[in-house]
């Protein structure tokens, strides 16, 4: 036909189908075929919750690391013995805990020595040789203090009095011992009663507490913390510190670094290293990030997949009701309103495994998170981020069905039937 | 009203080489009933479908209600059924999962009507159709004479200018069929221009006019009943 083609008959407006019809339409679509639009859904809702999961998970364990940081702080340097040309270590002078102390911004510091060749025991009837590889440290100045470590019970070695504190150089009562967490851990002992005792190099000394785990100084958890005086006279301790922590003014943490090593160790070239625990917590927390853009990937792969479910059976739907296209069309239908029916119900059917793994995936990260004691976290661009992808695969799968059904003619439609 | 309501000059179908209608040229008045008779086959589908707007016709012209089609694009057609044309099915072709008010309801959904209004216009298109009692009642709960009566009344719900009922017996036992032609008679006592295609000779001659189809030809000669009116 040459002449322009006519597309109203009647004057006025013509309202076409309103939206709250085809929305009813799209439910009944898919209310009338339960089983297939449940498993269907079903391949959104897991590619939906593996992706907010993935991205609650990841924030839940940021969150805990973040808190553990925040707690912690990031200025806390850690000194150790340096190393010669050969590879010998170079021992620290024994003032070398009071010597990083007087360092200009350095806020606070303390430090252990291994007693080499002591080990703790739960009783005297142990085997010398069954160590558990459990080490004895002697303790300078408030570790605990320093590394802001908790006690699960108890408490660290106490302060000596003025003339013990002459004699001994150090503080902590001669028989006093406290517990690393894991050396409590490998010994049967989770509480302080004032009646615990351990057998540490011949002689009983009673625990006084138990520590949490150390997160920044995670080598010593380990380890009983005994006295520096002690250690000395009864367990043969050379004096020499082979680990310091120091907490540094924030502000002048670069400068404080430069310093610690000759402040440690005076005599000898390099004869300390200086290292920032919090980088690895902070690297730690870097990488889950990088994982989580991994997982992530994976997560999209699913969602696509489960697209690809939808949009297969939405062509199987249109090739099924070719009839009711045909009475719909005869109805007075016209292509946009098949066409629109259509892809509402793909939209539909996507938002509903959608929203079903939304909550799968906030289930996930709840569960999961508190089982690993982090702060259960679900980002609500995560949330919002799902249900907007959910809206866009049910429109791209939608997109060819629809259209199909929309090119169908009315009298093919209805001869199927 | 008197005028047309189906008016065909000179209609021809070709699918490919397949001639299928030869210059059929047919009037249907408004307030007439009339069947089109002939074998499986004969074109009749095809005719149906050509006057239902369903299809274009390679030849010819066609107006419906007043409206010429020539020139109407597709969403144009699409109007003029909404308006002017309802259609019974020999299938029914209803939602199985609808209630039977809701069926009759969406003979007006693309008309423009709020959906109140549907449903109360569809509960009274069902009373016309004896079937007030059976409102809320699913396809698969009535019988097929019912539900023939239930597509009726979607036909019917828009009150349109014709209403081509195609072979609306044929699946129906022959007390059911009776009763679902007496409801078209009554319609068209009513004023409703009522056109039924079928193969049935015995219905077609218990209609107040009838023509024939074979081969794609509408016979002129009136056709000779050969069995007792229904």
């Amino acid at each position: 036909m040459t002449a322009a083609k006519v597309n109203r008959i009647a004057t006025g407006p013509r309202t076409g189908v309103r939206f709250g019809d085809l929305l009813r339409l799209g439910l009944f679509g898919l209310r009338t075929r339960p089983t297939r639009v449940l498993l269907s859904a079903l391949g959104i809702a897991i590619g939906i919750a593996a992706m907010v999961a993935v991205v609650g998970l990841g924030s839940s364990s940021r969150a805990q690391l973040t808190g553990v940081l925040d707690r912690l702080g990031t200025n806390v340097l850690a000194v150790s013995p340096g190393k010669s040309l050969t590879g010998d270590t170079i021992p620290l002078p024994a003032t070398a805990v009071g010597q990083v102390g007087r360092v200009p911004g350095v806020l606070e510091s303390a430090g252990t020595g291994l007693v080499v060749g002591a080990h703790v025991y739960r009783t005297d009837k142990i085997p010398t040789l069954q160590t558990k590889g459990l080490d004895v440290r002697a303790a300078f100045g408030d570790l605990p203090g320093v590394l802001r470590a908790r006690f699960v019970s108890g408490g660290w070695l106490r302060e000596p009095g003025p003339s013990e504190a002459a004699t001994a150089g150090s503080f902590g009562s001669p028989s006093e011992v406290v517990l690393g967490h894991g050396a409590a851990t490998a010994l049967g002992i989770d509480r302080v009663t004032g009646a615990e005792r351990v057998w540490i190099g011949g002689s009983w000394w009673s625990v006084v507490g138990i520590l949490e785990p150390l997160t920044l100084a995670p080598d010593l958890d380990s380890s009983a913390f005994v006295p520096v005086a002690a250690a000395t006279s009864r367990l043969g301790f050379d004096g020499a510190p082979t680990q310091i922590s120091a907490r540094a003014d924030p502000e002048r943490l670069d400068g404080v670094r430069t310093l610690l090593p000759r402040a440690a160790n005076p005599a000898v070239e390099a004869g300390a290293t200086v290292s920032r625990p919090s980088d690895a917590l902070e690297a730690q927390r870097a990488s889950e990030a990088s994982f989580t853009g991994l997982l992530l990937g994976l997560g999209l792969v699913a969602l696509l997949v489960g697209g690809i479910g939808v949009a297969n059976t939405m062509v199987i739907t249109v090739l099924e009701r070719r009839a009711e296209i045909g009475v719909r069309r005869a109805l007075g239908a016209r292509r946009r309103n098949i066409r629109d029916q259509f892809l509402i119900e793909s939209l539909l059917l996507a938002l509903l495994g959608g929203a079903c793994g939304v909550v799968l995936g906030a289930v996930v990260t709840v569960i999961f998170a508190v089982a690993q004691g982090w702060p259960p976290t679900v980002p609500v661009w995560a949330v919002a981020g799902g249900l907007g992808s959910t809206v866009v695969i049910g429109g791209l799968s939608g997109i060819y069905p629809a259209s199909r059904a929309a090119s169908v003619p009315p009298t093919s439609a209805l001869a199927a039937a | 009203m008197n005028g047309p309501v189906l008016d065909l000059r000179q209609i021809s179908k070709s699918y490919g080489d397949t001639r299928v209608l030869h210059s059929i040229d047919l009037t249907v008045t408004a307030g007439e009933m009339l069947a089109i008779v002939g074998p499986s086959g004969s074109g009749k589908s095809t005719m149906l479908n050509i006057m239902g707007t369903l299809d274009r016709p390679t030849s010819g012209s066609l107006s419906v209600a007043g409206h010429s089609v020539d020139h109407l694009s597709d969403d144009g057609l699409a109007e003029l059924r909404a308006l002017h044309i309802g259609f019974v099915f020999q299938h029914f072709h209803l939602a199985a999962g609808a209630t039977a008010v809701e069926n009759v309801a969406d003979g007006l959904l693309y008309s423009g009507v709020e959906r109140a209004e549907r449903r109360r216009r569809a509960a009274e298109a069902l009373e016309r159709v004896g079937l007030s009692h059976r409102l809320t009642h699913r396809p698969p709960m009535l019988s097929g004479g019912e539900k023939q009566r239930v597509a009726i009344a979607r036909a019917i719900v828009r009150n349109p200018s014709v209403l081509l009922a195609d072979e609306p017996t044929g699946a129906l036992d022959s007390a059911s069929g009776a009763n679902v032609l007496a409801v078209l008679r009554e319609l068209n006592a009513d004023g409703t221009t009522v056109v039924v295609i079928t193969h049935d000779r015995d219905l077609a001659g218990a209609l107040p006019r009838s023509v024939r189809m074979l081969d794609g030809h509408l016979s002129p000669a009136p056709l000779e009943p050969t069995g007792l009116p229904r």
